[in-house]
């Protein structure tokens, strides 16, 4: 079974964002395989090594630099790559078409990406994917299971857990949850110097969002702050809970 | 053009606060504003609907709506939106929401604006203001395309009392069978006294000061005297004290109750991203130089395993 994995390059979950000619800059701040992204690479590998998946490929769309998540991945544990170049500017759609586009050239028997990106906070480009592709999919899972032909799928739904089973080809996308993402070995890495890597252009389509601006939220300014006993803070903590934030206490 | 639609989040006919956040917020405007339920028995929702504010209340009411499935029910509304017209959809942003409505964009090939903390609808004109990097950092976004699709964070408006007429429009059942391809083979739901994350009025979070489950669990005592939710850093969570759903920062959920207590999180950036909203802030931590401090409105520099003993019996005074 040959399993397509999604990935997304975007900044290290530590960063501070700041701005320079009102785009979020991206000075001195350290790129990382998208968290969630980052566990279904890591789903994927589980399926290799159960015999499931037979071969794993990784795609990414948007600039050249993604090629390091691309080496990422395939350090990991995945097989080959493809880089879809596309103008990082591209929104959810564009980025669904470019992908799926790419993706339906492979005829995989799986679709895994995570199923928010870090940056963005979208949580579309799958179930955009699987809907041009035709393919059924299961959102935020936390556990998978796949035999004769379906994917039973646990996902953390509202308010509860559901176990959701689909007909494979299908898109699946992670929770960070899942599994404990591997780090990669120094032969992984050494290995996936040698994969193959594909490049391709991303098909042209237009956006349907345009973003007018971007700002950062007021900063938030320090109150009081009490170094005392811990019997006079938490009096004066209670009483400000009482009458200034108005708690009501069961 | 028939106006905005909010589309109802319910569960066995209990409707989710952020639906009548939705409609109360639209119906401060000029257009038509019209709530969308689907479900099994579910036409007498529409009084309750009409009370914050929807002029229409659009039901399908069927059997293979009982529970939530993408496939009937972006069929259902796709058939509803080419009667109807729709300038604008809004969901809610939960997982039946965004799942519903990102599934719904594509097939109409249009724009889909989703965690929107603001809104700005006139004339088949959308114009929201997005939460990225988990709400350091705020994108205001058009979509271009049609309808204007949106999701919209829970909390971030009121619940308002202006009615609206609430005239019932029963829509034709035009899912079919067919257009099913999810299989719930079962559903467990978390069984918790306590209100969800990302509607509480209050959350009470625990981190790495806990040292543990006994710590928790008076993170727990507290949340519970406060009618709270209980959440967590990532350091609670990746120790296993508390599970991966409680986890608040930029790999978990965003929240923005009116007040949260920080008890033992020193505030690492991505946690800050999860809950600097919040109208008040308390932090209670040993360490005098932690960020969390930063943001806080009262901030308390003392062992937690001190002070929420004495805080619970003063709040109980």
């Amino acid at each position: 079974m040959k399993v397509i994995v999604c990935v997304k390059q975007t900044f290290d979950t530590e960063a501070k964002i700041e701005l320079k000619d009102g785009k979020i800059s991206d000075a001195g701040i350290n790129l990382i395989i998208n968290p969630y992204d980052e566990v279904a690479v890591e789903g994927a590998i589980q399926l290799k090594e159960k015999g499931i998946a037979t071969e794993i490929v990784v795609i990414t769309a948007g600039a050249d630099k993604g090629m390091d998540a691309i080496r990422t991945a395939l350090a990991m544990g995945a097989d080959r790559g493809i880089l879809v170049k596309q103008d990082t500017g591209a929104d959810e759609y564009a980025r669904a078409v470019a992908l799926a586009a790419a993706i339906k050239a492979e005829s995989p028997q799986l679709v895994l990406a995570g199923h928010v990106a870090a940056d963005d906070g979208s949580s579309q480009v799958p179930t955009r994917i699987a809907e041009i592709l035709g393919f059924p999919h299961v959102n935020v899972i936390t556990a998978i299971d796949i035999a004769g032909g379906k994917a039973t799928c646990t996902t953390e739904a509202d308010g509860g857990t559901a176990v959701i089973e689909v007909a494979i080809p299908a898109v699946i996308s992670s929770q960070v949850s899942w599994n404990e993402p591997r780090y990669p070995s120094m032969k992984g890495i050494m290995q996936a110097k040698k994969k193959p890597v594909a490049t391709v252009d991303a098909v042209a389509v237009d956006n349907k969002i345009k973003i007018i601006d971007v700002s950062l939220p007021a900063a938030k300014t320090a109150g009081i702050k009490l170094e005392d006993d811990a019997d006079v803070c938490a009096v004066k903590l209670a009483d400000w809970m009482k009458n200034t934030v108005k708690v009501e206490v069961k | 053009m028939a106006g905005t639609w909010v589309f109802v989040e319910q569960k066995d006919g209990n409707i989710r606060k952020v639906t009548f956040e939705m409609l109360s917020e639209l119906k401060k405007g000029g257009d038509e504003v019209s709530a969308v339920v689907f479900g099994k028995g579910v036409a007498g929702l529409a009084p309750e609907l009409a009370k914050c504010g929807a002029d229409k209340v659009y039901v399908a009411d069927d059997a293979m709506f009982a529970s939530y499935n993408t496939g009937a029910f972006v069929a259902q509304i796709v058939a509803m939106i080419k009667e109807f017209s729709p300038n604008a959809l809004l969901f809610a942003h939960s997982f039946n929401g965004r799942d519903m409505a990102s599934r719904l964009a594509q097939k109409l090939e249009t724009g889909l604006a989703t965690d929107a903390v603001a809104a700005d609808i006139t004339a088949g004109k959308g114009i929201f203001t997005r939460s990225i990097y988990a709400g350091k950092a705020l994108a205001k976004v058009e979509v271009t395309g049609s309808p204007v699709l949106a999701t919209i964070r829970p909390g971030v408006w009121e619940v308002g009392s202006t009615a609206g007429a609430g005239a019932v429009v029963n829509a034709a059942v035009a899912a079919t069978a067919g257009d099913v391809y999810q299989v719930e083979k079962s559903f467990a739901a978390t069984v918790s006294a306590r209100p969800d994350l990302a509607e509480a009025a209050v959350v009470v979070s625990g981190g790495r000061g806990c040292k543990g489950p006994d710590g928790i669990k008076l993170v727990e005592q507290l949340a519970d005297l406060l009618g709270a939710a209980v959440g967590g850093s990532r350091a609670s969570i990746d120790s296993g004290w508390l599970g991966h759903e409680l986890q608040v920062g930029q790999t978990g959920k965003v929240v923005l109750p009116n007040l949260y207590v920080a008890c033992g999180i020193s505030g690492a950036i991505q946690h800050l991203a999860g809950m600097s909203s919040s109208k008040f802030i308390a932090a209670v931590n040993t360490d005098t130089e932690a960020p969390i401090f930063s943001v806080s409105d009262f901030g308390v520099v003392a062992d937690l395993f001190k002070v929420i003993p004495i805080l619970v019996s003063e709040l109980k005074k």
